[in-house]
């Protein structure tokens, strides 16, 4: 068990922190939650930036046109980004960690040369459509359906929670292209152009009043058979190699953040005097020595994933279950913290904002409830049933 | 950085397991419970099992090599893992307290000697007729403390005899007590493993609306939360023992009991009416974890100080939340 970075991993943190010392005063402010083209275009200059720094894609394999970065690496890359106030992956979220990952796992080498560059340069978005309004937790359930015409797929249904689908290019849809095999069966993998003729994006306002999502309605889309990945009704095997990713790294830049709010919080609280307050003193400080354990848990994960060459291992929804349940805790803290006198149930406190976005942490990439089953079902092998 | 056990760790704790679980089963566990059940607490701490721990280097364990002591030479990575696997048998005995006092008192190190310390925090001190030594509040070993005006209280952890002491005795401080501290966490760890195996185990063999009771949500989900409490107090229980930082042992603490006591809790939960009585073992894990929790370091000590650490690391930067 060994906690220390070697030689050449303290070079590269030095070598990080040092550009990101150069590039981020140069940055230009983030523009409005509610300034989606200003927000893209924001998220996208940031990719760029890495991309001719050479950081875009690190993790990515090298033949994807990654730079083939160890888990370590890109846990040291996330760490010192986040540290940093560095803009988060944003509206390259899907692109970057899972429809890109997912193109690299299983995509031909036409697909991968059509695809990851534009990802890796900030060029182009990705969103997800995968939920539907009656196939959330039950996704395999899902009947958006696409049958085949020539050498098109016709598309028809509708796709709802598709974060970034005002702003995307491309979407990674799952259809069902088989509805006769059993459900798992029938999937296909396929991405979707967004100009395409057919496509309806109506915006959906989320409890924190912004549209960070939307719903998407598909009527009679044409999508090249070419633009499938992997084969036709295996969609749901090319969708789960990749969604453990969404459980695995995926957090590590936010447990930074987290520890920063939480420093924050406690400045706060010294300066308002709810420090002096036994019972909130506590809690903070029960928040510190949790938000530590997951820190460590990180590096504990990415160890792991570092000996078994790169796999992302059931740890993932561990840490995703009791990351999530003290990412809402802290919000709750904060709100003691501040009082109504020091704008707990104010909007125009950003951190009001971040309380409210915390509720989707334990709903979105597999409610809490669905990652109990998968960590009793998978790790204590306990039997399938309701 | 690999933040994962080495082979010779792994060999470790394989080798302690199959030792704790070869010597100290759970007939042997039964039987110090029907002895000190029986009115002797005497039977508690196994003279015999402590010398055999002492020869397997339990106690030397973190002692230089070579010194007269017959050190083993490992580090409290190791030392952790050692005392896991006692937390998983629930073997009873100052075990801590005999490996901290190890160079010091004589006989700690090769368990010809049994030693408790004053880690209540009050007038109450574990195992002290059972001991031939008491650790003192300055780290060194006053021999023969046994006696002197001390009275048995009823425990409520069979297998953890408790005294009251005539005066207040001073508790163990500083280094030795963030060691201790580490040590103790790290039983508790094993037990919340354990309790999660037993409840797990139980949970697939029950049957009940025709069906294994495991497969009912309600119960699968009892189960998926223990393992988590075990998996997060795992890596901050290991993770101490790497940096020895007292505020990450603090967590550690912390984050260990409540798995154990939380655990042990649900794991008797998922046993029904047989959780309640006392021929399962799981309410001895659960007062043994209600023990411990108390020893070394209390919740309300650790999240103080973890809120000490806070504010200290809080002051080196500026800004505040809100306006």
């Amino acid at each position: 068990m060994d906690l220390t970075y070697t030689e050449e991993e303290r070079e590269f943190r030095a070598r990080l922190r040092e550009w990101l010392g150069k590039t981020l005063p140069e940055l230009p402010a983030r523009p409005s939650p509610d300034d989606w083209p200003g927000r893209r275009a924001h998220d996208l200059g940031w990719q760029r930036r890495l991309y001719e720094a050479g950081y875009a894609g690190l993790h990515w394999p090298v033949d994807a046109g990654g730079r083939g970065a160890t888990p370590t690496q890109h846990l040291i890359f996330l760490e010192e980004t986040e540290r940093a106030g560095a803009p988060y992956v944003g509206a390259n979220f899907v692109g970057l960690l899972h429809a890109g990952p997912t193109i690299a796992a299983e995509g031909t080498a036409e697909q991968r040369a059509r695809w990851l560059p534009p990802v890796l340069r900030g060029d182009e978005v990705w969103c997800q459509g995968f939920s539907e309004p009656d196939a959330g937790s039950d996704l395999a359930a899902l009947r958006t359906k696409a049958v085949r015409d020539g050498d098109e797929y016709v598309i028809t249904g509708s796709k709802i929670w598709t974060s970034h689908a005002e702003v995307a290019d491309w979407c990674e849809l799952l259809v069902r292209t088989d509805p006769g095999a059993p459900k798992h069966r029938g999937i296909s993998w396929l991405a979707m152009p967004m100009d395409a003729p057919g496509v309806t994006v109506r915006p959906l306002r989320t409890l924190a009043g912004s549209t960070e999502f939307a719903e998407m309605f598909l009527d009679g889309v044409r999508v090249p058979v070419g633009n499938r990945v992997g084969a036709e009704n295996d969609g749901w095997r090319v969708t789960m190699v990749t969604l453990s990713f969404e459980r695995g790294t995926a957090f590590v830049g936010e447990v930074v953040a987290c520890r920063r709010t939480l420093a924050a919080l406690a400045r706060t609280a010294r300066a308002n005097g709810r420090w002096d307050d036994p019972v909130l003193r506590r809690r903070l400080g029960r928040l510190h020595g949790e938000f530590g354990a997951l820190w460590r848990l990180t590096q504990w994960n990415v160890s792991e994933s570092t000996r078994s060459g790169g796999v992302p291992g059931t740890g993932g929804s561990v840490f995703k279950l009791r990351y999530s349940h003290a990412r809402q805790e802290l919000y709750d803290a904060a709100a003691e913290v501040l009082g109504a006198a020091g704008g707990a149930l104010s909007l125009d406190e950003e951190w009001t904002l971040d309380r409210l976005s915390s509720l989707s942490y334990t709903i979105a990439a597999g409610t809490s409830q669905i990652q109990q089953n998968i960590v009793a079902e998978r790790i204590l092998g306990l039997p399938k049933g309701r | 950085m690999d933040f994962q056990l080495t082979e010779d760790q792994r060999a470790l704790r394989a080798g302690v397991r199959e030792l704790l679980e070869g010597r100290y089963g759970r007939e042997a566990l039964r039987a110090s419970l029907d002895s000190a059940d029986g009115g002797d607490p005497a039977g508690v701490v196994d003279r015999e099992l402590w010398r055999e721990l002492g020869e397997a280097g339990f106690f030397a364990l973190r002692l230089p090599e070579g010194g007269p002591d017959g050190g083993v030479g490992l580090g409290p990575a190791e030392a952790v893992l050692v005392f896991e696997e006692a937390g998983r048998v629930l073997l009873p005995g100052p075990l801590v307290a005999t490996h901290l006092a190890a160079g010091v008192v004589p006989g700690a190190a090769q368990g010809t000697a049994v030693v408790t310390a004053f880690d209540l925090g009050g007038p109450f001190v574990a195992y002290l007729g059972e001991s031939d030594a008491v650790l003192g509040a300055d780290g060194a070993g006053a021999e023969g403390a046994a006696g002197a005006g001390a009275v048995p209280v009823r425990s409520v952890d069979p297998l953890t005899p408790l005294y009251r002491t005539a005066g207040a005795p001073g508790a163990v401080s500083g280094a030795l007590r963030d060691e201790g501290a580490l040590l103790t966490a790290a039983l508790q760890l094993g037990s919340a493993l354990r309790t999660t195996e037993l409840a797990v185990r139980y949970a697939k063999e029950r049957e009940q609306f025709g069906q294994p009771i495991g497969g009912f949500q309600a119960v699968k989900h009892l189960c998926a939360q223990m393992l988590v409490r075990g998996e997060v107090a795992r890596t901050a229980v290991y993770a101490a023992a790497v940096t020895g930082a007292p505020g990450e042992i603090a967590g550690a603490k912390l984050l260990a009991d409540e798995a154990a006591v939380r655990n042990a809790r649900d794991c008797l939960q998922v046993h029904g009416g047989m959780g309640f009585t006392w021929e399962a073992d799981v309410h001895l894990h659960l007062k043994r974890a209600w023990v411990r929790a108390e020893q070394w370091r209390t919740a309300a000590e650790a999240e103080e100080l973890l809120a000490a650490e806070l504010a200290a690391e809080a002051a080196a930067e500026a800004g505040g939340l809100g306006g």
